[in-house]
């Protein structure tokens, strides 16, 4: 009992941040119908520009409090990331917007392997240790662990699906999104700037993944310029099993996904008999996907996605 | 490309002397190159098996035009199968097996006898590459079946997803039972034969192969197998654009409601484009496998999937002429710019600031963007413009933002 509670929290932390990533996906994918492949690497550029101010913060400012430190690196890695972000839709994505699928798919798989190339080149192969500034000492909640560092995630998580939630429901900008994921030819005739709203589409996308990869990095202590590829999947994943282009289907698929791989990797070994081990914990999202588009492709909040084009 | 022209279907003369032309080059070319050394002729081998890789992947995304980002997964899908029935490998699996579930293991061992159990299996390679075409086209069809009703970009994720998972079970089947040997990969795997005679030079021999009296080093009979190969698969695959299915594949690509209305049955044509572009990266795998001897998971990273399709979308998404300049150019360039550029840079700068390695993924992510943004048909389109994908001819058209 005590395992399955410790495997639901660690599912718990794993899934807000496959959320916030996911989140970025089905926004995207809302109103532009795009995959943006880079979206994982907009994470891996947020982890990497949090270490960077980590570190400049630690020769010019020693002495700040850990969770201090923490606040200016999110803080700091957030507009990079937006930029980033921001930059890729106006120089990949702008002008394929009207182009047959494959085209900006293409560009979407060059631009992610660009930015890896350039973050190896600025921070080096190998993967960098993160500073652990929060107190390692773990709180035990009825027999399982969660470090402080998990639990300034999940509430981070949180506070910034709520900001979201707000954002796209109580907005002007929100309302204008979701006429441009609805019809962006009609919002376009309504006087609504679908430019711009797509611009704020990725710079909201960028600002959620630029928080996760900051955490994703205090979590596991240690980045590398490859890391986005994997938690960018997932969270594709993620939003596909919630139902893509449904922002509460990006946060339920997400937190079900991390709680689906935390549960599979601690009984895997019991299940399969020794066979399979936990580092199988990698496969489950690929199998959830399978599962999902053959059983239910529009997902849990989802509506058609069948190809009509 | 004035000079040289494929096109056999309008004119037939020019085409047969520029492929008459080009087979002149390439047979002398292993004889010249390696008066300059051995590795010239290996990086050129290397290239044939990519071009190998990119004609049958132009099958998925160029004919059918269907994105599939973890292609390299039937490549790893050939090696590993040469790795595991040539080479002593399955030795170690048996071992392991006994040691896991001893009735289960030994069983097999009476099965297979004594031989195997110390030894290993050593097909030749050319009993696996049949075995190797179907195991990959098998997966290349399931992967793709969860799909086939929906949008193309959710192929990409699939097989992208797939290209990452296979290395997760290259890295890890190795315990309990030994498939893959985990990490390490697998060692010693046999050279290809042809009719006897050992690609990899028989043992004393220094690495000379003897053909007809005639001795040349093993990468230059190598080189012409592979050669040999590449034609083999130019042949099939522009045979098969030409055909029935390769113009329903076409039909797909363009329009996929208006092919169904014309009576294709998407659903098998598109499963078949699956299962043939995956068996070609099949085929090409076995050969990786018994070319290098050994085999082990890093040689099958995502960077490779990119690779392979950049070398398709640079030479001309759906026109096999460009597929294949396509992949000499990002096969061998990167190998020619870390013999160029980086003693360049070292007698400039006096270090090397960017390294062969990186140049070579840049180039790859470039490839990607620029081709898609200035020129979508590629650096050699097809002549023809209703051969040429859509995307090729998207500055024009106007297409409803989203349907």
């Amino acid at each position: 009992m005590e395992t399955f509670l410790q495997q639901i929290l660690n599912g718990l932390v794993l899934g807000s941040m496959y959320a916030l990533v996911a989140l970025g996906y089905t926004m995207v994918y809302g109103v532009l119908n795009l995959i943006n492949f880079a979206h994982g690497d907009v994470l891996m550029i947020g982890a990497m520009i949090g270490l960077t101010i980590l570190k400049l913060l630690e020769t010019h400012a020693p002495g700040l409090s850990g969770g201090l430190q923490l606040a200016i690196a999110i803080l700091g890695a957030i507009p990079v990331a937006v930029l980033v972000n921001i930059l890729i839709e106006r120089i990949a994505y702008r002008r394929l917007r009207n182009a047959p699928r494959l085209a900006p798919l293409i560009t979407a798989i060059g631009v992610s392997i660009l930015l890896q190339t350039f973050a190896m080149m600025i921070w080096g192969r190998s993967p960098l240790p993160f500073p652990q500034l929060l107190s390692p000492e773990p709180v035990n909640i009825g027999g399982a662990l969660i470090s402080h560092t998990q639990i300034l995630l999940l509430a981070l998580a949180a506070a910034s699906m709520v900001a979201l939630v707000l954002l796209v429901e109580r907005t002007r900008m929100g309302r204008a999104m979701r006429a441009v994921a609805e019809n962006p030819r009609v919002a376009g005739l309504m006087g609504v700037d679908s430019n711009r709203v797509i611009v704020a589409t990725f710079a909201i996308g960028a600002a959620l993944a630029a928080v996760a990869g900051v955490m994703w990095g205090a979590n596991y202590a240690s980045i590398t310029f490859t890391m986005g590829v994997l938690p960018g999947m997932k969270a594709f994943c993620a939003a596909v099993l919630g139902g893509i282009g449904n922002i509460y289907g990006a946060m339920i698929g997400g937190i079900l996904l991390g709680i689906i791989e935390a549960l599979g990797a601690g009984y895997i070994g019991d299940l399969t008999g020794g066979f399979l081990g936990s580092h199988y914990q990698d496969i489950f999202a690929f199998i959830v996907l399978i599962l999902v588009l053959t059983l239910r492709p529009s997902g849990i909040m989802g509506e058609r996605v069948a190809d009509r084009a | 490309m004035a000079l040289l022209t494929f096109d056999l279907q309008h004119k037939p003369r020019q085409a047969r002397i520029s492929m008459a032309a080009v087979l002149a080059l390439m047979l002398v070319f292993p004889f010249v190159a390696s008066q300059f050394g051995n590795s010239w002729v290996r990086i050129i081998d290397i290239a044939l098996l990519y071009i190998m890789l990119a004609l049958g992947l132009n099958i998925v995304v160029g004919f059918a035009g269907l994105l599939d980002l973890g292609y390299i997964a039937f490549f790893a899908v050939g090696a590993y199968l040469v790795g595991l029935f040539a080479s002593p490998q399955f030795a170690a699996l048996l071992e392991s097996l006994i040691y896991y579930s001893p009735t289960l293991g030994e069983w097999l061992v009476a099965l297979f006898g004594p031989e195997i159990q110390q030894k290993g299996i050593h097909l030749s390679v050319w009993a696996v590459v049949p075995l190797a075409a179907l195991v990959a086209g098998l997966a290349g069809a399931l992967l793709g079946a969860p799909t086939l009703k929906l949008r193309g970009d959710y192929l990409a994720i699939v097989t992208l997803g797939f290209g990452e998972i296979i290395r997760i079970f290259m890295n890890n089947l190795n315990d309990p039972i030994n498939f893959t040997n985990g990490p390490q990969g697998i060692n010693m795997i046999d050279p290809i034969r042809v009719f006897g005679v050992s690609l990899a030079g028989e043992q004393g021999s220094g690495g000379m192969v003897d053909i007809g009296g005639y001795a040349m080093p093993s990468v230059n009979a190598y080189y012409f197998l592979f050669l040999f190969l590449c034609i083999a698969t130019i042949f099939i695959t522009s045979r098969l654009q030409h055909s029935r299915l390769g113009r329903a594949w076409v039909a797909i690509r363009e329009d996929e409601i208006a092919a169904k209305a014309m009576g294709i049955n998407t659903r098998n044509v598109k499963l078949l484009a699956f299962a043939m572009g995956a068996s070609f990266g099949g085929v090409a795998g076995a050969m990786f496998g018994a070319f290098q001897g050994f085999v082990s998971p890093e040689s099958f990273s995502l960077t490779e999937s990119i690779a392979v399709l950049a070398m398709v979308v640079l030479g001309g998404i759906g026109h096999i002429p460009g597929v294949v300049l396509g992949g000499m150019l990002l096969a061998a360039l990167p190998e020619v710019l870390r013999h160029v550029v980086e003693p360049a840079q070292q007698a400039l700068f006096g270090t090397v600031i960017i390294e062969a390695e990186v140049l070579r993924q840049l180039l790859y992510g470039l490839a990607l963007v620029l081709i898609m943004l200035v020129n979508p048909a590629g650096l050699w389109p097809s002549p023809n413009r209703e051969e040429r994908p859509n995307a090729a001819l998207a500055h024009d058209e106007q297409e409803g933002a989203k349907a």
